[in-house]
């Protein structure tokens, strides 16, 4: 159990990482993001509920860090016709949550997301809850995973080739 | 346009080695579309895997209209349309599950899972109704092959195997990745929707002529062997089945490679439990040329694409709006395989694919672009002097040319010209 004083430290840790990562995201800051990930990390975005398993079912997005990697790559080539132009972003993040401790100590945090996208085809909305695990490494808050739970992946969906 | 073309006008929108801009964008069309096509022709709906167990159920669509595949009691597929007799309210709201029956929620009128009206509520106001006349809605023909289930609305015509034709043996050979020969659909689908006609996503799934440029963003990064195949000195066929079916035959590519599971980007070792079953089930020597060949890339007018690794199913809701339901494919006995083609499907196809989301994006831009008047044409002549027949009779072209295209345009004239 953190002190009342340590707890608001980390929250506001926390919630700078999270605003920081919505920015680099807005911006297609590709290379500023992919260094926000862990060595282990793991990007998953559900289809067809938010508590599928991943292992069995398809997903929308389930990246190993090798895969995250390869997904920036691409982007990076700017070759990613979906991409080129890029879709125009801003996303508000709250409801910021430290939730249970994690028994390997990585801090455990959830939001609500609502990113509006501008692209060739139209404007979307898309509209999520997201749950993370941050680490610190060397002194610094780090992503190992990233779920986000879109509200309508039940449904078909447009593309989605920016990060989410 | 706005007017739908008579039997004999379809001609002037179709030629040899072109089509009309409007066939894509005409609203008139897309509705004659419906008629002709997708309410008369033979229709991919589901697969026998995805309702195992008695009463099992799931959703699934013929063009606009919602379809529930059910297996019933005695084991039978049925299609069931999801409008209930009375007033037309859907019948079923979850896209899967296991039910006896379903109940309207509207006034409680319940039907069997094949179809019977077997109640509805306060029946005294219905003296001497004859139940059987108001049972559910059904599609007309049903008929499966190797698991795959199509449905007809037509009562007459040519019979599952007839429309299937040549592309029969795309099946046959699909199926064989499984050591005990049959597809599996369990890993839950994807759903991909594009504001583009359908027809530009069917076209697209047999078009060698693209990747090179489309997916170019891919291969440079992926370090990927894919991108050889549809290079100018490939010796890849496109190939025109008839019917409209179509498809991109690697074999040629993959048999020069002579290394089994090279056409899935591995080796027999990374996949050792595979290979055994493989070749326990059909001798080595068999299973090692399955496994060098690879799996086909076949597009089954006018809905089903086995696209080596996955399936798609495209469903066409308005004349601009279209999904692509995607999944992996399993092969029954196989689950390391089953592992990676999962792995690999998630990555490559899907809203956030990296293939799928370039093609979509195309797919789009064309629809706008084609909005545009002049010129009026579609230009689909590439390969058409170099077109030869295969041993079968097929037409085959190089892997660039568009003699699928060209296949898919002249069965689609027969089909609008039928009155």
């Amino acid at each position: 159990m953190l002190s009342r004083e340590s707890s608001a430290t980390l929250m506001s840790a926390v919630t700078a990482f999270i605003y920081k990562e919505a920015r680099l995201q807005d911006e297609h800051a590709y290379e500023a993001w992919e260094a926000l990930w862990t060595d282990d990390g793991v990007y998953w975005v559900p289809a067809n509920g938010d508590n599928i398993d991943p292992e069995k079912e398809m997903s929308i997005i389930y990246d190993n860090r090798s895969r995250i990697s390869l997904r920036i790559k691409q982007l990076l080539t700017g070759k990613r016709h979906t991409q080129t132009p890029q879709s125009r972003l801003r996303r508000l993040v709250s409801n910021i949550e430290l939730m249970d401790e994690q028994p390997d100590g990585d801090i455990s945090v959830a939001s609500n997301s609502l990113v509006f996208e501008s692209s060739l085809r139209d404007d979307t909305i898309w509209a999520a809850r997201n749950e993370y695990r941050l680490r610190h490494v060397d002194g610094e808050l780090r992503m190992a995973y990233k779920k986000v739970m879109l509200v309508n992946n039940e449904k078909a969906l447009f593309t989605l080739s920016f990060l989410i | 346009m706005n007017v739908v073309p008579r039997a004999s006008q379809w001609g002037e929108l179709i030629r040899p080695d072109r089509v009309h801009g409007s066939l894509y964008s005409d609203p008139a069309i897309f509705e004659a579309e419906l008629q002709n096509i997708w309410y008369r022709t033979w229709v991919y709906v589901g697969h026998e895997s995805e309702v195992p167990n008695a009463n099992d159920y799931v959703v699934k669509s013929i063009g606009p209209q919602s379809v529930i595949m059910t297996r019933d009691e005695q084991g039978k597929v049925n299609l069931l349309l999801n409008r209930c007799s009375h007033r037309g309210n859907q019948v079923c709201s979850y896209d899967r599950g296991n039910a006896r029956s379903f109940t309207c929620p509207f006034h409680s009128w319940t039907f069997a899972n094949d179809g019977r009206l077997v109640g509805y509520a306060f029946p005294d106001g219905y003296e001497g109704q004859d139940k059987s006349k108001l049972a559910l809605g059904q599609v007309t023909r049903v008929q499966s092959y190797r698991g795959f289930v199509f449905g007809s609305f037509a009562a007459d015509g040519p019979t599952l195997e007839e429309h299937l034709g040549g592309a029969t043996e795309t099946i046959d050979r699909l199926v064989r990745f499984s050591p005990e020969g049959e597809v599996e659909i369990t890993a839950g689908f994807l759903k991909h929707r594009v504001k583009a006609n359908w027809k530009f996503i069917l076209e697209n799934e047999c078009d060698g002529y693209h990747p090179a440029f489309v997916h170019s963003s891919i291969f440079g990064v992926a370090d990927s062997a894919i991108g050889k195949l549809y290079g100018g000195a490939s010796t890849a066929v496109t190939r025109d089945y008839g019917n409209g079916h179509t498809e991109i035959d690697l074999r040629p590519e993959f048999r020069k490679r002579d290394a089994p599971m090279s056409w899935f980007g591995t080796t027999e070792a990374r996949l050792s439990d595979y290979t055994t079953r493989m070749k326990a089930a059909y001798g080595d020597q068999a299973a090692r040329e399955i496994m060098i060949d690879g799996s086909p890339h076949v597009m089954i007018f006018p809905n089903l694409f086995i696209a080596e690794i996955q399936m798609f199913v495209i469903q066409p809701l308005a004349v601009d709006d279209s999904v692509q339901h995607v999944t992996a494919l399993q092969f029954k006995g196989a689950p390391d395989m089953n592992r990676r083609l999962r792995q690999q499907t998630m990555g490559s196809v899907g809203p956030a694919g990296l293939l799928l989301a370039d093609d979509s994006e195309m797919y789009e831009r064309c629809h706008r672009g084609v909005l545009a008047r002049s010129p009026e044409w579609i230009y689909l002549g590439r390969g058409e002097k170099r077109e030869r027949h295969d041993d079968l009779g097929f037409k085959v072209g190089h892997v660039t040319d568009e003699v699928p295209s060209r296949g898919i345009w002249s069965h689609y004239r027969r089909l609008m010209e039928a009155v």
